[in-house]
């Protein structure tokens, strides 16, 4: 890879290989199965990673997950302490009135300290990346919601067949 | 630390080829690192990259794509079209800078 030079008028310069054959054509499938703010970003920021390298990006909202494009929820994903150990605290703590929406607060700070956008701003930026946005025919009906309730960027309800037939190929990660 | 020669000029490269001394670029050598992957600089672009230049001296580091972005009013959709495929890293490279470390 590298070229120890030798400056001369003949000697090719070393480039950085930006659009090397080899990761042409690279595809990458994110199933977003989760309604919690902290398992919300995840998927998001891995899109937004791999959009930023020229990786075509599908992602796939499916149950939980659709609380992440429902214009009603999209902005209020919350974040609990109940049923999470990794925050090392008594469990009894995260059933206090009052400790989600502090415990959300402040990751909702945390992030924004970092100057990561929150989930609607996120999908936005992933939109605008050239990412694609699909939606769960099977979670819509069962939560009775249409298109006019999901973001308009949302390019389709989908069933899971049409997903895995527009993904083939596809890297894929369920989150 | 391997150097190249990019418009006549020797520069310390690393391994990947990005410059490695932010003090041994300039608008020319800006100019041919463009053109060597396939970018002719317009006023756009220069912002962009007068932009990033500026933001490394004061912060230490490379901007991210959405810092870009905010920080200088620019849509994400216009970076990829000024920067196709990789804008960050291409941005980075035609400013003669490290490529940015941050994730968002």
């Amino acid at each position: 890879m590298t070229t120890e030079t030798a400056p001369t008028a003949t000697t090719a310069p070393f480039v950085p290989t930006f659009d090397a054959p080899e990761s042409q054509g690279r595809k990458l499938a994110i199933i977003c199965s989760k309604g919690n703010l902290d398992m919300a970003y995840p998927g998001l920021i891995l899109a937004n990673a791999a959009l930023g390298e020229g990786v075509e990006t599908h992602l796939f909202f499916t149950f939980w997950g659709f609380d992440m494009i429902n214009k009603k929820t999209s902005g209020e994903l919350k974040f609990t302490m109940l049923g999470n150990t990794a925050t090392h605290m008594p469990q009894g703590l995260g059933g206090i009135p009052g400790m989600t929406h502090l415990a959300t607060s402040q990751m909702k700070k945390a992030i924004a300290d970092l100057d990561v956008p929150e989930v609607p701003e996120f999908l936005d930026q992933i939109v605008a990346s050239g990412g694609h946005l699909w939606a769960c025919r099977m979670s819509a009906d069962m939560q009775h919601l249409t298109e006019t309730d999901l973001r308009d960027d949302v390019e389709g309800i989908i069933s899971a067949s049409d997903f895995i037939e527009l993904t083939e190929g596809a890297q894929l990660l369920f989150i | 630390m391997p150097t190249t020669t990019i418009a006549g000029q020797a520069v310390e490269v690393n391994d990947e080829g990005f410059l490695t001394r932010p003090d041994q670029w300039s608008d020319d050598l800006g100019t041919e690192l463009a053109r060597l992957i396939g970018i002719e600089l317009t006023d756009d672009h220069w912002k962009l990259v007068h932009f990033l230049r500026d933001d490394f001296a004061h912060q230490g580091e490379t901007a991210t794509l959405r810092r870009v972005s905010t920080q200088t009013g620019t849509p994400i959709k216009a970076l990829f079209d000024l920067f196709p495929g990789k804008p960050a890293k291409k941005m980075a490279y035609v400013a003669g800078l490290p490529k940015p470390k941050g994730c968002v």
